[in-house]
């Protein structure tokens, strides 16, 4: 079977799986026993997948495994319940989540945002996030919590 | 301590906690005492135990949806019986372990589940101080507790732990037990933090979809292409070649695969060649709504009728009338239902994310005919479910293939079993007719509402359906008639729900179901009649309503909105933003919610911009007032996604709207304003809160698109389409 390198939260690792164009998110899920990354649609649509790679906010619901090349970042890598990422923690600030399940999409979207735009407004969060769907309507606290990490 | 439960940790290791005090058994014997814990619901034990460490358990039979309510809970019991907030962790919705406290449903965990718990704490607390009294030699009220410890007038102190006898909390509730004066909560009222947020922010909570049992294989469900259609032929051969396939599972109707990784389970389920018969059972959705009004109506619910409406309406010196319709909806939960099943001793355990876990036994029980001890239903937090959405179907599914595989089967739906599949909120019509005499009073108000059939009860497993199996399901919901009678003063009233034989697809409750339509066209068809006799929104509804709490919320929302001091707007420009007003008392006996809308219209693209809502709430005693904002927020927010976008689209044979393409729903460029005014009132009984704003979205909208541009929206979604096919008709008059 083929075996793939990566390097996941810091750790290397190896995938070892019969189907390259299984998506990445089953082997976080399933082999890792990763929580943060979620399956929402598997089409791209919701962003409840959603990894870093090389920094970059990517879906992991439709990333083979086997195109993976570069360094793999989950919520469990951004920060911890010790040791937060500013976004996490201004996400706990705000209380920005009723039942949460969309939560791992919109913080990875949100952390890899802010890299590139430290200091964005209120309309710019609006429409970076805008192709991560929240069934709650938990949106306000969303884009205030976003907000409040970029003034950190 | 009062972090989040891992439940598989909490059996195999903390178990002890509870029989430390309550029975004398060792740690090796934790799973038995378990077993035995007590869940009827006249018993104190049911709700709580304290450990020999001084740490709360509370056993909820309601669980947390998403909405929080687990942390306003542990806020109520900790408040209640003196102890730290940190020291009190939540159960809940395990059938061997937490009361029956009913489906969570309705805005009823805080109001009715709140109240038991309070009421355990109360009796416990009342219990514990009797003994402390003796111990002590002093009157019991001479005593205080602080931090969960009693204090006796000498200063001599034990903590509450040390007072729990070899009975343990075996005490019958008591509805008479002295509650906590409101004025003396430390916890309720307060803005405590939620308890599972800190982990659903980093990776480390549990989701339901995160489960795993040593040994569990992974299920998908293969549904027909058409709602009504059989399996001819299923060809086993189509994915022999799939490694880690197990087998091909087919009963009657139901078809699933089961395999040793989720991505074999999935390609497996995509590649399954299966032959089905064709099904075009469903009508033309182009004539929906004829459908509907031609639907046999099986009986008639008259939910409120006074003085002679039809006599005062033929006699009424104008009469209006209008016809309101709202589209199917589907849940849309970003989490596809997922469960995970097992048999084991004759014993099914099935982990799920129902909203009835209780219930959702019964069901299964009756599916696998067993009896219910024989089910044992374990709640785990899923994605927001908002009503009866697909948990429960994935749980018999999940049944279904543990026990065709004879070992675990975790099945998650895939996103177009989701909205494929999920029971909807039904097509809701409504026809209005109001008389008026000649002083402008409104002399007549008539509603008839086209609605199925239903009680309050199980709706059918899908997995059962398909399979042959009973599940006691039968066409529900029940509660969606009510709202539809008014909570205004008119003196000749006759509100009728038609139940109807049949809808389209299975339907179950979505979020403030028959509430929210009701209220559409309710408050919509006031405000037509308050603009045809140009009297001011607000003004009329004060007229009409003599009840102090509910003229409260209107003159404070007039305050904070500035209503009455609105600008009037252009209706001619190309765009124009305008103002609505709505108001309900929830069901007619609680939580009062009255609602300004800010919305601009577009009459060129027919586009609506809704930019910002007033909401003033009282719902009584307030347990968290941040939870409450969260809550009041949602229920905005999502409601203006199904108000503006959402409308289950289907051929002859199934949905087609079968993802967030075909379905959208609001994105956060779209997000409107939301300005909260919380009327807390703490000697007031605590009502719910997690229903009652959305039902008044709809009414709001429309009612500021009339102020905006003079035209009236009279069907849900109000799209662009509709937008502008309105300000068309309106020319023509």
């Amino acid at each position: 079977m083929p075996q793939y390198q990566l390097e996941v939260n810091g750790v290397g690792v190896t995938a070892t799986v019969d189907d390259p164009a299984m998506p990445l998110l089953y082997f976080l899920r399933n082999d890792l026993g990763l929580h943060g990354p979620r399956f929402g649609c598997g089409l791209g649509q919701c962003g409840a997948c959603t990894v870093h790679l090389d920094g970059a906010a990517i879906r992991s619901c439709i990333y083979p495994i086997g195109n993976v090349r570069g360094k793999i970042t989950t919520l469990e890598g951004l920060g911890t319940n010790e040791n937060p990422h500013p976004v996490q923690r201004a996400f706990i600030e705000e209380q920005a989540v009723q039942c949460g399940y969309c939560i791992n999409g919109m913080i990875m979207q949100a952390a890899a945002f802010l890299k590139r735009t430290p200091k964005p407004t209120e309309a710019e969060v609006a429409r970076e996030l805008r192709p991560n769907l929240c069934r709650c309507g938990t949106h306000l606290r969303i884009i205030r919590a976003v907000l409040r990490a970029s003034r950190t | 301590m009062n972090t989040v439960i891992d439940r598989r940790a909490f059996l195999q290791g903390s178990g002890a906690l509870i029989v430390s005090f309550a029975f004398p058994a060792t740690g090796g014997r934790a799973a038995a005492a378990i077993a035995a814990k007590p869940v009827d619901l006249k018993l104190v034990e049911s709700f709580l135990a304290i450990g020999a460490d001084g740490n709360v358990t509370v056993y909820s039979g309601k669980v947390d949806l998403g909405t929080g309510v687990r942390t306003a809970l542990a806020q109520i019991v900790a408040d209640e019986l003196y102890v730290p907030f940190s020291r009190v962790s939540v159960i809940q919705g395990d059938t061997d372990l937490t009361p029956d406290q009913g489906v969570t449903y309705g805005s009823l965990s805080i109001q009715n589940g709140g109240k038991q718990l309070r009421l355990a704490a109360a009796t416990a607390r009342g219990a514990l101080l009797q003994e402390a009294g003796k111990r002590f030699h002093a009157a019991p009220e001479s005593l205080r507790i602080a931090e969960g410890i009693v204090i006796a007038p000498d200063e001599k102190r034990l903590p509450l732990q040390a007072l729990i006898g070899p009975q343990g909390l075996r005490l019958a509730m008591d509805e008479s037990a002295t509650l906590k004066s409101p004025d003396d909560f430390t916890l309720v009222g307060r803005a405590v933090p939620r308890l599972d947020i800190p982990d659903k922010v980093t990776g480390r909570f549990t989701f339901m979809q995160d489960f795993k049992l040593p040994g569990m294989y992974h299920g998908r469900v293969v549904r027909p292409p058409a709602m009504g259609a059989s399996v001819v032929k299923v060809d086993e051969s189509s994915v022999a070649g799939i490694p880690g396939l197990v087998k091909v599972v087919r009963q009657e109707n139901f078809l699933g695969v089961v395999a040793t990784t989720e991505w074999a389970a999935i390609k497996a389920a995509r590649q399954l060649d299966v032959q089905w018969s064709e099904w075009l059972g469903l009508p033309d959705e182009r004539y929906l709504w004829e459908h509907v009004r031609n639907t046999k109506i099986v009986k008639d619910d008259v939910t409120s009728n006074t003085g002679d409406s039809a006599r005062a309406l033929g006699g009424a010196a104008h009469r209006l009338s209008a016809t309101y319709d709202f589209a199917i909806h589907t849940h849309g939960s970003i989490g596809p239902s997922c469960s995970v099943a097992q048999f084991e001793g004759g014993r099914l355990t099935c982990w799920t994310a129902s909203q009835g876990p209780h219930s959702l036994r019964k069901q299964l029980a009756a599916m696998f005919s067993l009896r219910d001890e024989q089910v044992h239903c374990i709640y785990i937090d899923g994605a927001g479910c908002y009503g009866r959405n697909g948990h429960e179907d994935a749980a018999a599914d999940a049944a279904l293939l543990a026990r065709a595989a004879n070992a675990p089967v975790r099945v998650q739906w895939m996103r177009a079993d989701e909205h494929g599949w999920d029971p909807k909120g039904p097509p809701t019509l409504l026809d209005m007719r109001a008389g008026l005499d000649a002083g402008g009073k409104i002399s007549a108000w008539e509603s008839e509402l086209y609605i199925p059939d239903g009680a309050a009860g199980f709706v059918a497993l899908l997995g059962a359906d398909l399979a042959g199996l009973d599940s006691l399901g039968k066409l529900s919901p029940g509660g969606v008639i009510q709202d539809l009678a008014i909570p205004y003063a008119v003196d000749n009233v006759k509100t009728t729900a038609h139940r109807l034989e049949s809808t389209p697809f299975k339907p179950a409750w979505i979020r403030s179901p028959g509430r929210m339509q009701n209220s559409f066209a309710n408050e919509s068809f006031f405000d037509e009649i308050a603009a045809h006799l140009g009297v001011d929104p607000l003004d009329a509804r004060l007229q009409y309503l003599h009840d102090a709490r509910a003229k409260a919320v209107l003159e404070r929302l007039d305050t904070s909105s500035g209503w009455r001091k609105r600008p009037k707007p252009d209706r001619q420009a190309d765009t124009s933003l305008g103002r609505g007003l709505a108001f309900v008392k929830y069901e007619l006996v609680r939580t009062y919610v009255g609602m300004v809308c800010e919305a601009e219209v577009d009459r060129r693209t027919g586009r609506i911009a809704v930019k910002k809502f007033f909401v003033t709430h009282d719902c009584g005693q307030i347990i968290n007032p941040d939870g409450l904002r969260n809550q009041i927020e949602g229920n905005v927010v999502q409601t203006v996604s199904r108000v503006m976008h959402e409308e289950v689209r289907f051929n002859r044979s199934m949905v087609t709207s079968l993802d967030w393409a075909s379905y959208p729903i609001l994105q956060f460029p779209e997000v409107p304003q939301v300005v909260i005014e919380l009327i807390d009132r703490p000697h007031e009984v605590p009502w719910g809160a997690g229903e009652p704003t959305a039902a008044l979205v709809p009414a709001a909208i429309s009612n500021a698109v009339y102020d905006a541009i003079g035209v009236r929206l009279r069907s849900v979604p109000f799209t662009p389409d509709k937008v502008k096919a309105a300000i068309a008709r309106s020319a023509e008059v």
